[in-house]
């Protein structure tokens, strides 16, 4: 790609990290010793950047990006993605009410849903996200707040959790577990997705809740206290403030998937970096033998409402999509690489154009020094 | 010296009334009727400057001192007090690296120091305490007591010399660990003193220590049972200087005077003051310039923090409740707090690393001038030497030279070359021999009488053999004697041929000037021998073989001033004889004027050939003459204050009314390429001005010489000859001429210079200016104050439009003062001052740069110099390969130091508009701490040291390039904008680029999602490749270090990031970065995004380096290449003769 020239300069056999001080020996002459580190005299690349040497490299970059940024932006157009909002801001919105009368107090959960319909059917597996809108996760305070030793099985700082967590720490002398506001604000709403069919019956769609955290967070990052029985690990502790149950209990369906190795919980944990980011609910995967994940048809999502935006003007939504092998639809790679790509080409014509304009002298690059 | 000089001048405080007595052997006296034991401080010598005590709070202190590491103090501290977003680790850990590092270095130098002294002061040493002799520990020495040394020891202290082995009361002593003069010097007992020691009662009453290795003032009352106390002088002569050796003589007695603390070896042992470098200021000025990007930034987000969370719900939304302290906190209070916070979280803007690097760099860079060969000298075996490291990049700034001329220009190496005698000129010429040895070659006016009567030339003769201060070496008695066989050989010699011969090289002279020796080894040619000095008698060899004794009566010392020396010996038949030699203007006035014109010819002709002069002169003093000289040179002696304004008025009664015997012919062969040197150092773009105590004529051919001066540059001369041209006063006369000059030279200039540079070749004439010691004088401090203002500014206007400029006879403080006018005159130019000799040592401390150079008269100037070399010519390489390249290394350090920590910090103050302005860090904390550390150091650093953008032998071939970076080029203001924008742009990119990316944090390609650890190491991460790749960009010199370091330390930080994210770490609270660096990795479209931006960010440069290219360097360089394939390299010849021969005929100047 550059032009270069090989200087090696006379003297370069010596190897310069054995030169060092006063390698002569007894002759306490002090003359300095001859050797290429020493005098300066290392051999050397030098490369020389030119216009002649940068002129291919402009092409080949832009040959090179213009494709794969193609590549992209047709990948990331064929995922296909469904998004809606379901807070609950305008008053014609399902979730309207449940908006509106939203208590902390409540025992059961204010229901609503949401018809939908998909135009084109979803491939393969599709996953189920839930976004929030104007929602710090990245808060210093929030990012603080949690007690990676106690979500991590450690016994003593599950009674007594790290001073981060305040003031989501102890509740009446017990303390919390998972402490800390990220846990405490776990996303709690109960999405349920079902195909409505042509003659008006729901059919529900299987859910998968596996497989949504990273592998090391829930293996090794993420354990539960030891104990055979969760709830009696967490007897000396209580859940935080804003849960309806107990982190034993997260999930009814599946005893090996509660406690801190909780796949939601894991998920939330990770904060986002953004304020409005989404975050995996869960994965319907593909069936086999049957056309599409997804036909295209209305569906219906019924929501259990149980967590709070409006309070911060946040916004919650739910996004279907399919994912590629750059993951979910994001046509900024695709883009940026084709500007880039032709802005390198662009530039090595222009380039080519100066070069040859103003002779070729400069492209013979290869200096002797 | 300068500080006693300048003292002087300001009518300074020289007379001090306060003298000490002491008592030698503490013994009392009769006579006076109390004995009160003075207290003087002990012989304990301390130069270190902590104990194991202090050392902790001590060097502590000294370190926080420094502005940047109180500054990164303050940070941490803050860190510790206020909940801060990273934790104290981050910012305290590389300041305890720093400042441990730094201690460690102080402390180890600190224990050399205290084992160094501990050897001297545990040291023992003979003490004669009531007749005996007892061993005593050097430290416990007080003053008073009287001391014995024997041969090749050190004196213990400073001492008044009592007694010596040799019988005629002398000794010898070296001095070379004090001032490197490695000549045996004569001290002399004080007369009078009983051989028996014992009995010797005697007080000495002398001045307060002082540090002038030079000067001693006392007076030795001698008490002689109830007789009158006899008093005796004591000069320099008589004491013996701690630190120096004793030679030749078997062992000494002496009284300790100065102790301790006290002597002169400790009071010079001061160091000298801090010169700081131009780059040091951009520094500076830089780093203000970023505490205000720092501190703006805080005072935004904490405004903008306060506003946003005005709006409800933002402040503190259900999620995220604040403890109940921060509810508690006063509203101003977490203002404070929070702009704290922010600061904290910006610091790492100005990074601490920085000044390490810095601080690194210099140091280990300077090792590349003591290490390079061309830099030795085979004849004295010796490399450069820097004294310091701080100025490396200032050589490469370097606008004004100002050269002293003997040693520096010339070789100091003085050859007799001829003499002339009552106006006959007298040739010695290797290859012709007459019968005596003289060669006689003048002009046919001449021809008849050839040559002046005998009765003169040997008195000429035996003048240049007696008016010296010349020693014969004589190291041992064995030594003695083969000296004396060589004599007896040299008997049966033809004796013109002598001084070629190797025995006689052998029983070589020591003196203080070279001159001396040449005219000493001159005389000897003519047949004249002088065989030595014992117990004041001189013995010299006459052209007969008879060996002729003088009774030397006083030595009347060379001083500057008078620029003249003289002998008054007693012959055998008790003829008073008064031998004065001097410079041609100290002697003319004071000898009969008849006889002056004769020779003055002969002089101006030998000085326009570029020969060293003087004129011999002598007088016969009758008895009541010499006893009125003897009796004023007494009391001068004798005096306590004023004792040299005393002699010199006494010297200057006696040497009056002498004949005129002739003058001499010296010459001073250029040093090595010194007209190579010099071309090249003009082609530079530097100005060389020579400074010199030297007359003028001699000056100003060594300037042609050395081709300084050309053919076609016009002389502005300003001198007291033209001065007093036009015969009217001195003032007005300077005022014309200096309105004069400044027209032709500076108003009439500027036209030629708009007509294009080709003018530069033709047009456009070149001036030298000459000016003189007393012109200068007058111009510097003129009568009116205005006038002096106005006459300097035309002066220094002159000057800047000259060539080159000539300021001979100049005093050492005057070389000084010009280099200080220079120094502060519009643009503040850095001078860089060259000189060999103890009188360049005030312009070398002055200066910017002060260069030694390792010559022959002593070491004074190399140690008080910043770098040393051993000859003029490799000033060359110095300042054009090694200057250059060090400026543009460190000029690039601190560009990119700036910019990447810019480019490091500015996506982190993006990210506050993203995080609810809550301080939240991007990186996480190990990033934060390694990022200057580990991660980008090494590169830069390396680049540093080894970076030649262009290499040496083209540097030093194409003199110009050198002015490419003058004027602080690579720091100006232009290109530190550049480098910020770079580093703005860069920030932007980084940060907006993974911004966009994160619109769906779904990166992975089994949907999971990506949080805001991963954003920042994505960031991180691109940041890195980018910062280092750049770099790479810039370099243009790889050598396998380079490639070692930057391709490593991109290796130490991906394998570094693996291993931090690999491991729960029990120590850690937050396991933020668990396995996110390899998940990074898994994700298809984080790879693209990272090579994207770094891409991005690197291709603004790349095009900039291409579409420069043309104008650049290298282009200039591959046609200078070929011109000089072609063989266009001018002829010169390696050694050049003195030209001037041919040119002082042409050298018209303009008066």
């Amino acid at each position: 790609m550059m032009a270069s020239s090989y200087n090696a300069k006379e003297e370069d056999g010596h190897h310069p990290g054995s030169s060092n001080h006063g390698g002569t020996g007894p002759s306490s002459s002090k003359k300095p010793d001859n050797t290429a580190f020493k005098q300066q005299r290392l051999p050397a690349w030098q490369p020389i950047l030119t216009a002649g040497t940068v002129l291919p490299a402009f092409f080949i970059i832009g040959l090179i990006f213009i494709p794969i940024g193609i590549g992209l932006y047709v990948t990331s157009n064929n995922i296909k993605e469904f998004e809606i909002d379901y807070t609950g801001v305008e008053p014609d919105s399902p979730c309207y009410i449940c908006a509106q009368n939203f208590s902390w107090n409540s025992t059961t959960p204010c229901i609503c849903t949401v018809n939908f319909t998909l135009q084109q059917p979803f491939e393969n597996n599709v996953y189920m996200y839930y976004g929030l809108s104007n929602f710090y996760q990245n808060h210093r305070r929030y990012v603080k707040s949690r007690d990676d030793k106690q979500l991590n099985g450690d016994l003593n700082n599950l009674e007594d959790p790290s001073s981060d967590c305040e003031p989501y720490r102890k509740i009446g002398g017990k303390a919390v577990a998972p402490c800390g506001a990220i846990a405490n604000s776990l996303f709690n709403d109960t999405l349920d997705l079902s195909y409505v069919e042509s003659n008006g019956t729901l059919n529900s769609i299987d859910l998968q809740r596996k497989g949504i955290a990273w592998w090391t967070d829930k293996h090794v990052k993420f354990k539960n206290p030891a104990g055979s029985n969760l709830s009696v690990a967490f007897q000396n502790t209580v859940m935080p403030v804003n849960w309806r149950n107990p982190v034993y209990n997260l999930d009814p369906s599946d005893p090996d998937n509660n406690g801190f190795i909780n796949e939601d919980f894991i998920v939330w944990m990770r904060t986002a970096a953004l304020p409005t980011f989404r975050k995996l609910y869960r994965i319907i995967p593909k069936k086999s033998g049957a056309a599409s994940t997804l036909p295209s048809g209305s569906y219906r999502l019924k929501i259990a409402y149980n967590y709070p935006v409006l309070s911060f003007d946040g916004r919650k939504r739910m996004i279907l999509s399919t994912i590629s092998w750059m993951g979910g639809k994001n046509p900024f790679l695709g883009i940026a690489y084709i500007t880039v790509g032709s802005i390198c080409f662009f530039l090595g014509i222009v380039l080519l154009i100066i070069n040859h304009k103003y002779g070729n002298r400069s492209s013979s690059a290869d200096i002797p020094n | 010296m300068l500080r006693r000089s300048l003292n002087r001048l300001l009518g300074g405080d020289e007379r001090r009334v306060d003298n000490r007595t002491i008592y030698i052997g503490h013994q009392s006296f009769p006579v006076n009727e109390a004995f009160i034991p003075p207290k003087f401080c002990d012989n304990r010598i301390v130069s270190s400057k902590y104990t194991v005590w202090n050392f902790l709070p001590k060097n502590l202190f000294e370190q926080f001192r420094r502005i940047a590491n109180f500054y990164f103090l303050i940070i941490f501290l803050v860190q510790v007090i206020v909940d801060t977003p990273t934790s104290p680790v981050t910012s305290g850990l590389p300041l305890f690296f720093v400042i441990t590092v730094t201690a460690i270095k102080q402390g180890y130098e600190d224990w050399l120091r205290h084992k160094a002294d501990r050897e001297v002061n545990k040291s023992t040493v003979k003490v004669l305490e009531n007749g005996e002799e007892t061993s005593k520990e050097s430290e416990k020495i007080k003053v008073g007591d009287i001391v014995e040394v024997t041969e090749n020891d050190t004196f213990p202290c400073d001492l008044i010399l009592l007694q010596s082995s040799r019988d005629d009361g002398t000794c010898f002593v070296t001095t070379a660990s004090l001032d490197g003069e490695s000549n045996h010097k004569t001290h002399y007992t004080v007369p009078d003193i009983e051989r028996d020691l014992q009995s010797l009662s005697a007080t000495i009453e002398c001045e307060q220590p002082q540090p002038d290795l030079y000067k001693f003032n006392g007076r030795m009352h001698i008490y002689k049972n109830d007789q009158e106390p006899t008093v005796r002088s004591l000069g320099p002569e008589n004491l013996l200087l701690k630190g120096a050796t004793l030679k030749n003589t078997q062992k000494i007695c002496g009284v300790a005077v100065y102790t301790g603390m006290e002597t002169k070896m400790a009071l010079n042992y001061q160091g000298k003051s801090q010169k700081r470098s131009v780059v040091e200021k951009s520094i500076n000025a830089f780093l203000l310039v970023y505490l205000c990007i720092l501190v703006s930034k805080a005072l935004v987000c904490t405004t903008l923090k306060y506003v946003w969370q005005n709006k409800p719900g933002q402040d503190e939304p259900w999620y995220n409740e604040k403890t109940q302290k921060e509810k508690d906190t006063n509203l101003y209070l977490k203002m404070f707090t929070d702009f704290l916070s922010f600061m904290v979280l910006f610091n790492f803007i100005i990074p601490v690393s920085m000044y390490v690097t810095v601080e690194m760099q210099k140091f280990l860079g300077s090792f590349f001038i003591t290490w390079d060969k061309d830099f030795f000298d085979p004849e004295i075996q010796e490399g450069a030497l820097v004294n310091t490291s701080d100025l490396n990049e200032e050589l490469g700034q370097v606008e004004y030279i100002f050269t002293d001329k003997t040693g520096t220009l010339t070789q100091n190496n003085m050859e007799f070359i001829e003499c002339c005698i009552d106006g006959f000129q007298y040739k010695h010429r290797g290859a012709c021999s007459e019968l005596d040895g003289f060669c006689v070659t003048d002009g046919p006016v001449n021809k008849l009488q050839q040559k002046a009567g005998r009765e003169r030339e040997e008195l000429f003769l035996r003048a240049l053999c007696l008016c010296h201060t010349v020693q014969v070496k004589e190291s041992t008695e064995q030594a003695r004697s083969q000296g004396e066989d060589c004599i007896d050989q040299v008997d049966g010699l033809p004796v013109e041929d002598e001084a070629l011969q190797p025995p006689q090289e052998e029983r070589g002279f020591i003196a203080s000037s070279p001159d001396e020796i040449a005219l000493v080894k001159g005389a000897m040619r003519y047949g004249f021998t002088f065989l030595g000095l014992e117990s004041k008698t001189m013995k010299i060899l006459n052209r007969n073989k008879d060996v002729e004794m003088y009774e030397l009566l006083h030595v009347l010392n060379f001083d500057p001033v008078r620029r003249r020396m003289s002998v008054i010996v007693r012959s055998r038949s008790g003829d008073t004889l008064l031998f004065c030699k001097g410079a041609d203007s100290s002697i003319f006035p004071r000898v009969r004027q008849e006889e002056v014109e004769r020779i003055r010819m002969h002089v101006e002709r030998n000085a326009t050939d570029g020969y060293r002069t003087l004129c011999v002169a002598y007088k016969h003093l009758s008895e009541e003459e010499y006893a009125q000289a003897d009796e004023g040179l007494r009391e001068a002696r004798l005096a306590l204050q004023d004792r040299e304004e005393k002699l010199m008025a006494v010297y200057n009664q006696v040497e009056t009314g002498m004949n005129l015997l002739g003058a001499t012919a010296v010459e001073d062969r250029l040093q090595e390429e010194a007209a190579e040197t010099m071309e090249a150092l003009q082609g530079a773009g530097m100005k060389v001005w020579v400074l010199t105590g030297d007359k003028m004529e001699t000056a100003k051919s060594t300037c042609y010489a050395c081709g300084l001066f050309q053919k076609r540059t016009e002389l502005l001369e300003l001198t007291v000859r033209t001065l007093e041209d036009g015969g009217r006063k001195r003032e007005d006369r300077l005022h014309e001429l200096l309105s004069e000059y400044h027209k032709k030279a500076v108003q009439d200039a500027p036209p030629v210079k708009a007509g294009g540079s080709r003018g530069r070749f033709f047009g456009k004439q070149d001036y030298g200016f000459i000016i003189d010691g007393p012109s200068l004088s007058i111009v510097l401090s003129s009568s009116s104050e205005s006038n002096s203002n106005l006459y300097k500014n035309l002066f220094l206007q002159i000057c800047q439009n000259c060539t080159a400029v000539l300021c001979c006879r100049m005093a050492p403080l005057q070389k000084a003062q010009i280099v200080k006018m220079v120094k502060n005159c519009k643009g503040s130019p850095i001078t860089l001052s060259i000189g060999d000799g103890a009188n360049d040592v005030s312009m070398i401390l002055e200066a910017h740069v002060g260069i030694g150079i390792k010559g022959k008269e002593g070491r004074q100037a190399v140690r008080n110099s910043d770098y040393a070399i051993p000859k003029l010519k490799h000033l060359k390489k110095l300042l054009l390969a090694h200057g250059h390249l060090y400026y543009v290394r460190i000029a690039h350090l601190v560009q990119y130091f700036f910019y990447k920590n810019l480019c490091f910090i500015l996506p982190q103050f993006l990210y506050q508009f993203f995080c609810g302005y809550s301080q939240q860090p991007l990186y996480d904390a190990a990033y934060l701490t390694m990022y200057n550390i580990c991660f980008t150091s090494m590169p830069i650093l390396a680049y540093s040291l080894f970076e030649q953008h262009i290499c040496i032998e083209f540097l030093l071939k194409n003199a110009n390039l050198y002015s490419e970076v003058a004027k602080n080029a690579m720091l100006r203001w232009e290109l530190f904008l550049y480098w910020t924008l770079l580093g703005v742009f860069h920030g932007l990119v980084f940060f907006f680029g993974v911004r966009f990316l994160f619109g769906n944090p779904a990166l992975q390609d089994n949907g999971q999602v990506f949080g805001n650890w991963s954003y920042g190491t994505i960031v991180f991460t691109v940041l890195v490749f980018t910062v280092t790749l750049k770099l790479a960009l810039d370099t243009r010199h790889w050598t396998w270090i380079n490639h070692f370091v930057i391709w490593g330390s991109l290796a130490f930080y991906v394998f570094f990031s693996f291993f931090w994210g690999g491991i729960i770490w029990p120590f850690q609270k937050h396991q933020r970065l668990y396995f996110v660096f390899a998940n990074m990795l898994s994700s298809v479209s984080a790879w693209l995004v990272i090579i994207l931006l770094i891409l991005l960010s690197l291709l603004p440069e790349i095009l900039l380096v291409v579409l420069r290219k043309p104008r650049g360097p290298y282009a200039r360089k591959k046609k200078m290449v070929q011109s000089s394939e072609g063989g266009l390299q001018s002829p010169r010849s390696p050694v050049r003769p003195l030209l001037m021969r041919t040119f002082s005929d042409e050298s018209s100047t303009v008066i």
